[in-house]
C-alpha cells in the first residue's frame, strides 16, 4: 500500500483542551496529589524545620512561635498544610493499596478516590475546627 | 551504533519506585507515633515537647523520618521536573537546586536535633 493510499488516520493528539478535559475523579485525587507533594516540599519542609526549630530553640521562643499560631492567618495556612498533608497521606495510602492489587478494579477504585478525597478533608476541616 | 544517552532522568526506577514506597510507610508510622504521644498527653506543652525531643529514641527515629521525607521528595519532585521540563539543561539546573536544598534540609536537621535547647 502506496502512502497516499492511507485511510484517513485520527488526528492526534485527540484533545488537550484542559479547561474542557473532564478528569475522573481519581484522575483529580492524582494530580491533587501532585499538588500537595509539590507544596509540602516548596513550602511545608522548611516551615516545618523552623517550626520544630523555634519550638526546641529556648521558652521565649517557643511562647512567641504559640502566640503566631494565634493569629488567624497563621491559622489559614496551618489548615492549608495539613489538607496538603493529610490528602498526601491518604491518596498514598490507597496507591500503596493499588500497588498491592487491592481495588484495582474500576469500581472498587473510584469508591476508594472519593474515600480519599472525602476523608483528607473531614480531617482537615476537624482539625481546623479545633485549631480555631 | 551510536547511542543517544540522556543527561538526567531515571535509568533506575524500579529502585526508586520502591525506595518511594519505603520511605513513605517510615513516614507514615512516624506521623502515627507522633499523633499518639500528642493524643495520649492531651496537647502539647514546652516541657512534654523538650522532653520528647531529648529523648534519644525518638531523635533517631526523627531524623530516620526527615532522612525519608528527604529521599521521598527527590523522588516525587525529580518526577514532576521529568513531566514537566522538556529542556535538558533546564532540568538539570532546577534538579540541582532541589539536591541542595534537600541536602541543606538533612544538615539544618541535624542542628535541631543534636544542637541543643534551652
Amino acid at each position: 500500500m502506496a502512502v497516499t493510499d492511507r485511510p484517513v488516520v485520527k488526528r492526534r493528539p485527540v484533545y488537550l483542551d484542559l479547561p474542557r478535559i473532564r478528569l475522573p475523579l481519581p484522575g483529580i485525587v492524582s494530580i491533587l496529589h501532585r499538588v500537595s507533594g509539590a507544596l509540602l516540599f516548596l513550602a511545608g519542609i522548611p516551615v516545618l524545620l523552623a517550626g520544630v526549630a523555634a519550638s526546641l530553640a529556648s521558652p521565649e521562643s517557643f511562647a512567641e512561635l504559640k502566640a503566631g499560631f494565634a493569629h488567624p492567618l497563621a491559622k489559614l495556612v496551618i489548615v492549608g498544610f495539613v489538607w496538603a498533608y493529610l490528602h498526601h497521606f491518604c491518596a498514598g495510602i490507597r496507591y500503596l493499596l493499588l500497588d498491592l492489587h487491592q481495588g484495582i478494579e474500576l469500581a472498587p477504585a473510584r469508591r476508594s478516590s472519593t474515600v480519599v478525597l472525602v476523608v483528607s478533608i473531614a480531617l482537615t476541616l476537624i482539625i481546623g475546627a479545633r485549631l480555631w | 551504533m551510536v547511542t543517544r544517552r540522556q543527561a538526567v532522568g531515571a535509568h533506575y526506577g524500579l529502585m526508586d519506585w520502591l525506595i518511594q514506597r519505603l520511605t513513605a510507610v517510615v513516614m507514615g508510622a512516624y506521623t502515627l507515633l507522633v499523633l499518639g504521644v500528642v493524643l495520649w498527653n492531651g496537647g502539647i506543652d514546652r516541657s512534654l515537647w523538650k522532653a520528647l525531643f531529648g529523648n534519644g529514641a525518638f531523635k533517631l527515629a526523627s531524623f530516620l523520618f526527615m532522612v525519608a521525607l528527604l529521599y521521598h521528595a527527590w523522588i516525587g519532585v525529580r518526577d514532576i521536573l521529568m513531566d514537566y521540563i522538556k529542556p535538558v539543561g533546564v532540568r538539570l539546573a532546577m534538579e540541582s537546586i532541589a539536591v541542595i536544598l534537600l541536602v541543606g534540609y538533612m544538615g539544618w536537621t541535624i542542628q535541631i536535633l543534636w544542637g541543643g535547647t534551652r
